[in-house]
């Protein structure tokens, strides 16, 4: 019987920056023992158990697409206690890793659709795994056109800065990008997120949206979408919530009879309207019911 | 099922002829309260008593329980791997609300995706030997759950005290098996089987409270934005007491203790009526006050828990209900919602 609480050693092989407060940076990991690798199978969207020993665990969304072999790569604003123990780690140490835990985007409902990602701040990591795991060059053809609206606050808040400049240039990607404010390099959007989606106005005709961001963001964006035509069983959202043991079974992730960590952190808002139980931000539903 | 029986001057020498093969756990008085506690000789068990003060779950489920040791500072993550190595254990004069609770747990710790192997390989070399009870609490409410005082659920031997002897009913197979193994246990009389009978049927009276917990869920179904829970919170101190001592509350918290070189990873008890069971990092916390957390308690209990097992986390054994510091009575709780 597998132990679902003993943490695999991973090997810290690059930190990056992300941002100009330095408050986020991305970690590139690869596993200290070939079967931890071979045996670690994941799709966009999951999480895994991070754990700095002597510091704790917490859950991270898995930045990094299936489609680059070796390594794995997490995003981490530092926040709290696990997260500053992160950014205190210098290339070389050694992490814990528990997972993949949760469910993953539908990708195979994916397939043959136009894909319209969303994303403000600094959950735009798992929407990148996706995002890498489409543009993956054996499964471009599989998808449909993809637009991506990511926004920040500020340019300088921006995550994976170089690989932005790459998107924005491919003739297979809609990409924009918005800042709440600019500064004076800017040459994107200015304005929140869900005005953006109202001016780019992307089709609902054949397509799905995947909307990751700050409570705010969602409250806001949400009704834009529908405005837009996009059906609630085609607008997928990933959710997080305090966790600790990542397997359904601590008790704290619910959100009425469904737990985040293991029923989700994907769901379609269709299905979230039908749970009841308490949303953030504050409120209960995303979406008020008529 | 086959009954059999065993005279009560001959507990005391049977248990202690367990105890050289079994780890043996039995109720016990330890500072003024009765618990679950290992037993070392067959008279230290408690025979006569109402119910534990803390659920016997944390034998399977203790408190606080290291999941692995580690050293800091060496090769990898330096884990040290549990081996699971307990011996066969017995607990010995469970309550049948108690014993019903460790097939709510086994769902759980058991799940048809995960396995929590700390609960199952402990759950495994268990055998549970219930004893029925004769005189009831008044904050009994075992029957409104599908239990009673001399319900098998979760037993693999049952014990009814007759009072100069107990009949025993073997549950399982696994108790089946070890009736025949102990030749302790006696051929039943006709008449010893008729006193049974009797006791049964007087316990069972003496249950006064009744909560018709079928409809409960249907009321929740619709209840998440009633009213009902602004002012049910009011006089809750979230003070806990009421999961901690829950034979079926099973959430925990998982934390690291380290000092200089060595560090345990542990699971402890944790429970939805602190604020910070929920609390992220970042501030936010999806049940910021007693209102949300006293909402969660009854609905996990009685709604989603029923949703996702068919049963609802709750045995009817009124420890919440006897230790409650301000009196927020469960029983009152599902009427006034069966009310509304």
């Amino acid at each position: 019987m597998k132990n679902p609480y003993l943490p695999l050693a991973m090997r810290t092989e690059k930190i990056v920056i992300e941002t100009d407060d330095k408050n986020i940076k991305t970690f590139s990991l690869s596993f200290l023992n070939e079967e931890d690798e071979s045996s670690f199978n994941y799709l966009p969207g999951q999480f895994v158990q991070l754990s700095v020993l002597s510091e704790g665990e917490a859950p991270f969304g898995i930045a990094s697409s299936p489609t680059q072999p070796g390594e794995l790569e997490f995003t981490v604003n530092k926040i709290g206690v696990l997260t500053t123990a992160l950014h205190n780690l210098e290339k070389g140490a050694i992490i814990g890793i528990r997972g993949p835990l949760g469910n993953c985007f539908p990708i195979e409902a994916f397939e043959g659709k136009n894909i319209v990602i969303v994303s403000g701040g600094f959950a735009f990591t798992t929407l990148r795994s996706l995002l890498k795991y489409i543009l993956y060059e054996e499964n471009r053809s599989k998808f449909g056109n993809v637009t991506v609206i990511y926004g920040a606050r500020r340019p300088g808040l921006l995550l994976y800065k170089d690989e932005l400049k790459e998107w924005e240039v491919r003739p297979d990607l809609d990409v924009h990008l918005t800042v709440d404010r600019a500064d004076d390099g800017w040459r994107g959007k200015v304005g929140v997120v869900p005005n953006v989606i109202k001016e780019v106005a992307p089709s609902p005709e054949n397509a799905y949206t995947v909307v990751c961001g700050p409570p705010i963001m969602i409250k806001l964006t949400l009704p834009v979408l529908r405005q837009l035509g996009f059906p609630p069983e085609r607008i997928i959202l990933s959710l997080e919530m305090k966790m600790k043991c990542g397997i359904g079974m601590c008790g704290r992730c619910n959100i009425g009879n469904k737990y985040v960590c293991k029923d989700g952190p994907i769901f379609t808002l269709a299905h979230l309207n039908e749970l009841s139980g308490e949303y953030k931000p504050g409120g209960r539903n995303f979406e008020t019911k008529k | 099922m086959k009954e059999m029986k065993i005279a009560k001057n001959e507990l005391v020498s049977f248990l202690d002829s367990l105890i050289s093969e079994y780890k043996v756990f039995a109720p016990v008085k330890r500072d003024g309260f009765v618990v679950f506690q290992e037993i070392y000789s067959g008279s230290e068990a408690l025979l006569v008593y109402a119910n534990s003060k803390k659920p016997p779950k944390e034998i399977l489920f203790p408190q606080s329980e290291v999941l692995f040791t580690y050293r800091l500072g060496g090769e990898g993550l330096g884990i040290e791997e549990p081996t699971f190595k307990d011996k066969q254990m017995v607990i010995f004069g469970i309550r049948p609300c108690d014993a019903k609770s460790l097939v709510i747990l086994d769902d759980i710790f058991n799940s048809q995706v995960y396995k929590d192997v700390y609960y199952i390989a402990k759950r495994e070399k268990t055998l549970v030997i219930a004893i029925g009870c004769n005189r009831p609490s008044s904050t009994c409410f075992c029957t409104s759950l599908g239990g009673g005082p001399f319900s098998p659920d979760g037993s693999d031997l049952l014990l009814v005290d007759i009072d100069h002897e107990y009949v025993v009913q073997a549950v399982t197979e696994k108790g089946k098996q070890f009736l025949k193994k102990h030749s302790e246990f006696k051929k039943v009389e006709e008449h010893s089987l008729s006193l049974m009978r009797s006791v049964i049927e007087t316990a069972g009276v003496l249950i006064k409270s009744k909560v018709e917990t079928g409809e409960i869920k249907k009321k929740l179904d619709v209840m998440f934005d009633d009213p009902f829970w602004d002012w049910l919170h009011e006089k809750c101190l979230d003070c806990a007491v009421c999961t901690y001592l829950c034979p079926t509350c099973h959430c925990f918290d998982i934390t690291d203790e380290a000092l200089d070189q060595r560090g345990e990873r542990v699971r402890i008890w944790d429970s939805c009526a602190f604020p910070m069971f929920t609390l992220e990092a970042s501030g936010v916390n999806p049940r910021p006050t007693s209102k949300e957390r006293t909402r969660q308690r009854i609905m996990h209990k009685f709604k989603y828990f029923v949703d996702n097992h068919d049963m609802a986390a709750c045995v009817g054994c009124g420890r919440c209900i006897k230790e409650c510091p301000v009196n927020l009575d469960i029983r009152t709780v599902l009427n006034s919602i069966l009310n509304r």
